[in-house]
This record gives structure tokens, C-alpha cells and sequence, in this order.
């Protein structure tokens, strides 16, 4: 103690420090809790009977020779358990016209996709609810399916005739002078791009476990979700229990990626399922329901055009853009949002101020889309990325000094972009000059060309991108839907002088439970290790919205920042009521009281407790210690706090198979503060991965009968540690002015510019050859269609 | 047509270490009897049909995909889960370089690549980080990128052979 430590100030402390996550060790032992490793007495499974074709009425549903096999509990129609739950439709009041039928947990007497839930079946154990399934007699009228987006547009089918049309949202956009911009250009560019479907492939699907109880009426659900609190309310709404009767626990999660943000039939179902058998009842998707129903993404076809001047000046973009999300808006987010936010983020790095998109979502008869990991970026990326390399490319530039050339320079801000997007603080160019440092890119086109004589066929490919992180209540809160922006924390101090942590922002493996322990502990002045977290509860965390948007650290992080600091004063209140001596004087720090001008210790924090607590006697007569704090935080300056980012990525490809080898990838990311590098850095090589995925791999594959081709881990193509290249990451740090802890979100940063990075990569290798492949999965058919090869 | 599908086998083997002898299931793979029968819930299926690697055991000595193998092909045999080679420590240095390095997210993955890991450990110690890539390219992860999963394999790789004479 003769040295005591300096005391951690705010911003220090293990703010920044790549400590490892406590709570992995238990991960790491296979003792974590996964729904499906709970085991709770009298529970019955459900499984569903799902329809095989894609459009169809259900004419004849006999259930009753299932209903007699060993083990059965229940067979249950749509009609039967609409009882037990209403159903929902999956609009936004912001989405101006956006429509959508309403959605049972179980269709009744209509299938709209392979794969929506008839029947249920439930059964002592899954594997008797499994037999029973074959036992199941139903008898289908097939009606006409409509696949293709563009023959949902024309509306050659209505899928569903009281709507009208199969257009479930359509947005234009028209800023600046976008005609004038065109006509006064030098050259216009136009390339129209292709995106598949594909989904999160969650290791861990879809769980849950619905324990009603009859006598107090009330339901506990463990769920694998990211948003406890939303689905509170959602069971509580739809199967009429009240709020606070409701109980959505959600312990370890095994990956969700926005796969597990959503309202899915089958859980509504496997709720609904325990009120009215008035028992636990657990369902547990397996990989092919996974695949027929987890929603997918993307799916977009969307024709860009650039006016640019001779010398190099980015005049003007306009977008059309056409998205297929299945028959359904899903629920409660709506199928509107990828669609909505490419218009939003298209050319959205670039200081351009003429702007045109048109943007129509439509239904079709596949599974339903909504938000993924980065939602609607990778696209807007990729479009925006993609015309920008391909008008360097016929100015005749280099793609890295058109970039410089129009990106929006770092001393311009704030800045409001022409699609309305306000940006507080970006750092563009000091991105561009770390990443092209961090890459020796003039080395790397060096190589390139010298490699190229030898008929060896690399590629650089750049993507800048801008990124919606921290959402303010403009995101979903404002259309009406029941999903907090804001987050909240609370702080106990525990007699011991250990801290215990709750807050309403779930764990889902990005390590969110890792870093409100280094901020609780830099805000109260603790070590991490006094520090215990609880996440994932709504019967013991304060409310909030969870994980998604890239939220978790910047918006839950500032309210454990601001209850930690909340509690550091009420324990020197306690402190100074016990020392007699002036709060002014006292800190907290390394698990003590300390005087603040000469760090000296005066008391352990246990002491603290221990009179807080057991001896609160021997304080003044009208002190009441209060060691317990909440506080709450929501982002309001700006409806989003945008970061921005660079990837690079490095392939080669081969001509005469159309295979492509990724060799290197790069990304600079500028996501304000880092709370811990480590962490950051894999979550931001995961996104990248799961990007590189969607460019080169991943696609839901279906058949003109709206038929899922390759719904399993075998034919669905998941990026796999052999074909991956080292990924090297670094920061450009500009923390924002909108909260304390100058957090911006990172979560989806990878997702959002791999895919262009790896496009733009491609099509540069491709270039000598005269081939491009505007398309992703750039699967080696489609290259060598490019080289005219097949 | 009624009757019961199911015939049971009575299956004795060893289980991390200990004897058990139990009625299975012809029909039930290896991985659910270890969840559901015997409460070992830290191998997870994800794929059920070989593919993804979640389920990684070991059973004599050599890892196998518990979602391809029957509970009753266990008899007679030694089977090895993530929680007795966790108790034993034979997986301590893995775990701790997976630990320093946030070798994980959501864990959900974890205990099979870690199986798999510790296999290469035993089998190819000179192996080199492409040569560990395409070892571990039978264990999916869905949330690291695997650089650092990459960068944890190797550290133990490189402390072991340091280790050697």
C-alpha cells in the first residue's frame, strides 16, 4: 500500500484493455445453458407438421391417427390454437403503405411457403413426436406460386387477393437535381447486380421452452432471443397474459446474427401450446426447419446508375431497387427495413448532392426475409461500391484516388447526406490513408501486374462504407412497435464490496457481459474480477431493447457507465458518513476508499457493505445508504450514430475453373471508443466472414415451385476455417460527442463491407479478361458464364 | 403397423472415466443419449448429419461425430465428452489460449472444435497454421472468423513443441 495505485479515471481503467471474457470459461467447459440443455418436470415437445408446397390449400387435415400414437400429448390445427393466440400483422406506422396479412402461429387451411407450420404435435419426447409426424393425413389444393420478384411485381398472381397487389412497401426518394446531374455529365455508368438469399445459419437453432403456470396464470419462457424484453410483451399481447406475468429468460445463446430478434410462428406456437396444455413445452428447430424458416435476406435485384464528370467527380446516383421477402411482412420489425436502408446508406460515404431511388419490396411464395446481420449495408455497399470501382475503372483511375476524390472529407462535419442521414462525425480519409498503409496497396498493384504477365489473375478489391449503429427510437420506436431504444443498468453493491451488474442488453457471445464488467469496474473503481454480471431476464434486469443494430455497447454501455458512476457517489456518501470526512475528498479505487489527493487508502469497499448493510446504526440518524443505482440511456442527438469503414480484400482467381482464392483481407473501422480491441477485432473478422459467405458461398437455392433446394449444412455452403485468409484489422478512433463513453456500435461492421471487398476484388482480377460478375454468390459458374467459358 | 419402432440394447462402456451400463435406444445417436440420457449437455448437434463438427466426441482415443454414430456402437468402448476432459485437464491448455485469445462467442461450437483441436495437438504436432486451418475446416464457426480460434491452436502448438527436447 505504499504505492497505491493511480486512480482510474473514466476513460481509463479497463476501458480499452482486451481483457478476456469471464463468462467464456464456462463455454469453454461445455457448461453452458442452452434452451435445449434444460430439463424441466412434465415437459412435452411439440414438433410441427409443415406444408411441402409452397402455395397451397390445405383441404383435409386429419390428425387423428397421430393423435393416437405412443407418447402423443396433443395434435393441434391452426384454427384451435388461434384460441390461445391472436394473430399479428407485421406493419410500421413510418413505413408509409406498407402492408401485410395477418399472420396465425399456425396457418389455417393455407400454406404461403415450403415449410409454414399446419399442426402441431406434441409428445412426451421428441423423438415420439417425430414418429407421429408420418401418422399426420392432409390433403392439399395447389395453387399458383410465385417466385421471381419480378413476376411478383407485375402481379401475374396475387398471393393475397384482398391486398391487391403483391407489393407490400414502395419508396421513392428524389433529392437534388438528379435529371440536371445526368444530362450535364461526362459519363454515366449503369450496372444492374443480382443478390441471393441466404441466412445466419445460427450454430445453436432456434429454442425455446414455454413453462405456463395455470394457478397464477402467468408464463416463464426460456428463449434463445436478443430481445427479452420485446417478446415480454409480444406473449403477453397475443396470448393475453398480463406484462408482468410474463417472464422471458434468455441464458447462453449459440449465435444469433439478427436471426433471433424476430416473431417466429412455431415459438408463438410452442408458447400458446403450454397455456393451453398447461404444462412446459419446448421446441427445438432442427437444421432443415432452420433452413425453410429461419428468416432469410437479402434477395435484392436493384439496377444502379453514376453521373461523374471527366474528372472524376461523383455528380450523382440513382437507384432502383426490387427485394422478395417471402408472403409475409415479418413481425414486429417488418420486412420493410432492408430495402428502406439501402435507399438510406446508397453512395451515402460520397459528397455528391443528387439523389434518386425508387425501391419496391414485394411478396413471393418463399420463406419470409427480414433483418440480418447489417441489414440492407452489404447491399448498399456493394451497389455503391460496385458502380464507383466500375466509373474509376472507365475514367481510367485508380479506385483508391476516386475514392479520395469524392469521399466526404473529415473536417465537413456534421454533414447531412441527401437521403436525410445526418453524420455527427466520420473519418473517411484517415481511414482510406491507414487502410491503403495497412495493405502496402501500391505494392499490392505492383504484384498484381507483374503476377498478371505470368497469367496469374489477382485482385485488389476496396469497399468504403458508413454504417447505422446506436439507433435512437426513429428506428422502430416511433412506427408504433413495442421495442425500447433505450437500455438501462442497474448497480448493487454487495456487501462484500463485490459489484453485481444487471442490464437489459443480452449476451449472445459478442462479449457484451465482458465489457459492462470493464466499464462497471473503471466506473466504480473496482477490479473486474469483484465485478458479476447478469444479463437476459426480464424478471431482474432493468427494461430495455437487447442486441441488435449494433447497440449493445454504445447505447447499454453508456448506462453502465452512468450507474456505475452513480454508485462510486452514493458509496462515498456512505464513506464519508463512516469516516466523518469531506466526499469531496474521497475516491474509490482498487477496491477501496481512497483520498483523492493522495490515493492513500482509508478503507477496504467491504467495509462500506458491511456498515451499509448489517450496521447502518452506527451512521448519522438521517442517512439512508443507497448502494443500489439504475439508470437509463437513449440515444436522442441523432436518429443513428453512424460509423464508417474500409475493408480490402485480396483474391485470386482462376479462369479456367472460376474458382476464387482468398488470399488476404483488411479492415479499417472507426467505431469511436474500443472498450476491448480483442474483442472487437473478432467480432469484426466474424462479420467479415460471415460477408465473405454471402459473396463467394451462401445461397438459399430454390426451384421455380418455390421449392428449398439445399436446405441442409452439406449444400448450403457456410465459410470454413480451411478457405479462410488472415484477416487483419485496425482502428481510426472518433469517439462520439453523443454519450460519456464514446461508443459506437461494431457488431455488423464485418457484414457490411466484405461482400463489396470481395465483388470489387473478383471483377478487379477479372478485368484483364474483359469479364464481371456484378452477382453474388460469385460461384465459379458464374465467372466462367463471365468469361464466356460456359 | 403398431408396433413400437424402438428396440432397446443393453450398452455398457465407459464414460469419462467411469463404467455405466444402460438400456439405449437402438435408433438414438450417441450424441442425444449423452444429452438426454446421461445429462453431458456440452455437445451440441447443430447439423445432424456429420457436417458442422458441434458434436465432436471421442470415443477410444479418436474423435467421431457423435451425430453419426449410435449409442449402442459405444459398447465395449471408451467415450470421452468436453465435461471429462475438462475435469481431467488433458483440455486446460486449449482452453486457456481459447480464454487469452476470445477464441469464442457464443460457445455453441466450442467444445467440438476444442475435441478437434486436441486431436491435432496428439496427431500432428509440426502442423502449420494453413495445415491447422484445414484440419479444423470440419468445425464450423459462425462467429469468429477463426483467425483467433487459428491463433489459439497454434500458441499451444508452439508452447508444446518448445516444451519437447
Amino acid at each position: 500500500m505504499n504505492a497505491p495505485e493511480k486512480l482510474p479515471s473514466v476513460k481509463t481503467g479497463y476501458i480499452g484493455k482486451s481483457e478476456p471474457r469471464p463468462n467464456a470459461k464456462r463455454l469453454l467447459q461445455g457448461r453452458g445453458a442452452y434452451v435445449d440443455d434444460l430439463r424441466l418436470p412434465r415437459l412435452a415437445h411439440v414438433v410441427f407438421f409443415r406444408s411441402p408446397y409452397a402455395h397451397a390449400k390445405l383441404r383435409k387435415l386429419d390428425l387423428s391417427k397421430a393423435r393416437a400414437q405412443p407418447g402423443v400429448i396433443a395434435t393441434v390445427g391452426g384454427r384451435a390454437l388461434a384460441e390461445y393466440c391472436t394473430p399479428w400483422v407485421g406493419v410500421l406506422a413510418h413505413l408509409k403503405g406498407i402492408k401485410s396479412p395477418p399472420q396465425h402461429a399456425i396457418a389455417i387451411e393455407r400454406a404461403c411457403w415450403q415449410g409454414e407450420a399446419m399442426a402441431a404435435i406434441v409428445a412426451e419426447s421428441r423423438a415420439q413426436a417425430e414418429d407421429a409426424l408420418a401418422h399426420v393425413e392432409a390433403e392439399w389444393q395447389e395453387r399458383p406460386v410465385v417466385t421471381d420478384m419480378e413476376a411478383a411485381l407485375r402481379g401475374d398472381h396475387v398471393i393475397h387477393p384482398e391486398l391487391g397487389d403483391n407489393v407490400c412497401f414502395r419508396r421513392e426518394l428524389n433529392a437534388g437535381e438528379v435529371d440536371a446531374a445526368f444530362a450535364e455529365a461526362d459519363l454515366v455508368v449503369e450496372e444492374t447486380y443480382d443478390f441471393g438469399r441466404h441466412t445466419g445459419v445460427c450454430l445453436e437453432m432456434r429454442s425455446i421452452l414455454a413453462d405456463y403456470n395455470a394457478a397464477e396464470h402467468s408464463l416463464t419462457v426460456y428463449q434463445a432471443t436478443q430481445a427479452p424484453h420485446m417478446m415480454q410483451d409480444i406473449f403477453s399481447r397475443h396470448l393475453g397474459i398480463p406484462e408482468a406475468s410474463v417472464r422471458v429468460i434468455c441464458k447462453d445463446v449459440g449465435g444469433s446474427y439478427g436471426i433471433k430478434v424476430h416473431v417466429y410462428p412455431d415459438e408463438m406456437a410452442t408458447a400458446a401450446l403450454s397455456v393451453m396444455l398447461r404444462r412446459p413445452v419446448k421446441f427445438v428447430a432442427d437444421r432443415l426447419e432452420s433452413f425453410l424458416t429461419d428468416i432469410h435476406a437479402r434477395e435484392h435485384r436493384a439496377k444502379v446508375r453514376l453521373a461523374v464528370s471527366r474528372e472524376g467527380d461523383i455528380l450523382a446516383f440513382e437507384l432502383d431497387d426490387l427485394t422478395g421477402i417471402g408472403p409475409y411482412s415479418v413481425y414486429p420489425r417488418t420486412s420493410g427495413i432492408e430495402g428502406n436502408q439501402v435507399v438510406n446508406l446508397v453512395g451515402g460515404p460520397y459528397k455528391h448532392q443528387h439523389y434518386r431511388a425508387l425501391m419496391n419490396v414485394v411478396f413471393t411464395n418463399k420463406n419470409v426475409t427480414c433483418q440480418y446481420r447489417a441489414v440492407g449495408h452489404p447491399i448498399a455497399v456493394a451497389l455503391t461500391e460496385g458502380i464507383v470501382d466500375l466509373a474509376a475503372a472507365k475514367l481510367g483511375m485508380d479506385p483508391a484516388e476516386f475514392r479520395r476524390r469524392n469521399l466526404i472529407a473529415d473536417d465537413a462535419y456534421p454533414y447531412a447526406f441527401p437521403s436525410g442521414l445526418k453524420f455527427e462525425q466520420l473519418s473517411h480519409h484517415k481511414t482510406l490513408d491507414r487502410l491503403l498503409a495497412l495493405m502496402d496497396y501500391k505494392g499490392l498493384r505492383a504484384e498484381q501486374q507483374a503476377l498478371r504477365k505470368k497469367g496469374v489473375y489477382r485482385g485488389i478489391g476496396l469497399a468504403t462504407m458508413i454504417e447505422v449503429t446506436n439507433p435512437s427510437p426513429a428506428f422502430y420506436g416511433v412506427g408504433g412497435a413495442h421495442i425500447s431504444a433505450q437500455d438501462g443498468a442497474t448497480l448493487r453493491l454487495e456487501p462484500s464490496g463485490m459489484v453485481t451488474v444487471m442490464v437489459s442488453v443480452t449476451e449472445q457471445g459478442q462479449g457484451t457481459e465482458g465489457i459492462f464488467a470493464q466499464i462497471a469496474a473503471t466506473a466504480v473503481g473496482v477490479s473486474m474480477d469483484k465485478v458479476r454480471v447478469i444479463t437476459g431476464d426480464t424478471g431482474t434486469t432493468p427494461y430495455g431493447g437487447g442486441t441488435w443494430a449494433s447497440r449493445g455497447a454504445g447505447i447499454g454501455g453508456e448506462a453502465v457507465l452512468q450507474a456505475g458512476k452513480a454508485l462510486r457517489s452514493n458509496i462515498l456518501d456512505v464513506a464519508a458518513a463512516i469516516l466523518n470526512e469531506d466526499k469531496a475528498q474521497l475516491d474509490v479505487a482498487a477496491d477501496a476508499i481512497v483520498s483523492k489527493v493522495s490515493g492513500e487508502a482509508k478503507l477496504p469497499l467491504a467495509e462500506v457493505g458491511r456498515v451499509g448493510y448489517f450496521r447502518p446504526d452506527t451512521l448519522p440518524m438521517k442517512f439512508q445508504s443507497e448502494l443500489t443505482v439504475t439508470r437509463h440511456y437513449t440515444p436522442r442527438e441523432y436518429p443513428f450514430t453512424f460509423t464508417n469503414g474500409m475493408q480490402a480484400s485480396l483474391v485470386e482467381v482462376d479462369p479456367e475453373t472460376g474458382f476464387v482464392k482468398l488470399l488476404k483481407h483488411w479492415c479499417v473501422e472507426d467505431c469511436g471508443t474500443v472498450i476491448n480491441p480483442m474483442l472487437v477485432d473478432e467480432q469484426i473478422r466474424g462479420g467479415i466472414v460471415q460477408g465473405i459467405g454471402a459473396a463467394l458461398w451462401e445461397h438459399c437455392l430454390y426451384d421455380d415451385n418455390g421449392q428449398l433446394l439445399n436446405g441442409n449444412l452439406a449444400d448450403y455452403l457456410v465459410p470454413m476455417s480451411g478457405e479462410i485468409p488472415d484477416i487483419v484489422v485496425a482502428h481510426i478512433s472518433t469517439p462520439t460527442r453523443t454519450s460519456e463513453l464514446g461508443a459506437k456500435g461494431v457488431g455488423e461492421a464485418g457484414t457490411a463491407g466484405a461482400p463489396a471487398a470481395v465483388m470489387n476484388a473478383i471483377n478487379d482480377a477479372l478485368a484483364p479478361l474483359g469479364a464481371r460478375v456484378p452477382a453474388q454468390p460469385c460461384t465459379p459458374e458464374r465467372v466462367l458464364q463471365a468469361l464466356g467459358k460456359v | 403397423m403398431s408396433q413400437a419402432p424402438a428396440t432397446e440394447i443393453v450398452t455398457t462402456f465407459v464414460l469419462n472415466g467411469t463404467p455405466v451400463t444402460r438400456r439405449v435406444q437402438a435408433r438414438q445417436h450417441l450424441v442425444d443419449f449423452l444429452r438426454e440420457e446421461m445429462g453431458l449437455t456440452g455437445s451440441h448437434t447443430a447439423c445432424e448429419h456429420g457436417v458442422c463438427g458441434a458434436c465432436t466426441l471421442r470415443v477410444d482415443g479418436e474423435i467421431v461425430r457423435g451425430c453419426l454414430m449410435l449409442a449402442v456402437q459405444a459398447d465395449g468402448r471408451k467415450v470421452d465428452t468436453i465435461e471429462g476432459l475438462s475435469d481431467s485437464g488433458e483440455l486446460a491448455a486449449l482452453q486457456s489460449a481459447f480464454h487469452e485469445r476470445n477464441a469464442l462467442q457464443c460457445g455453441f461450437c466450442t467444445p467440438g472444435m476444442l475435441m478437434a483441436a486436441l486431436d491435432l495437438l496428439k496427431n500432428r504436432p509440426e502442423a502449420t497454421r494453413e495445415q491447422i486451418r484445414a484440419h479444423l475446416s470440419g468445425n464450423y464457426c459462425r462467429c469468429t472468423g477463426y483467425h483467433a480460434i487459428v491463433d489459439a491452436v497454434e500458441a499451444v502448438l508452439e508452447a508444446q513443441r518448445g516444451a519437447k527436447p
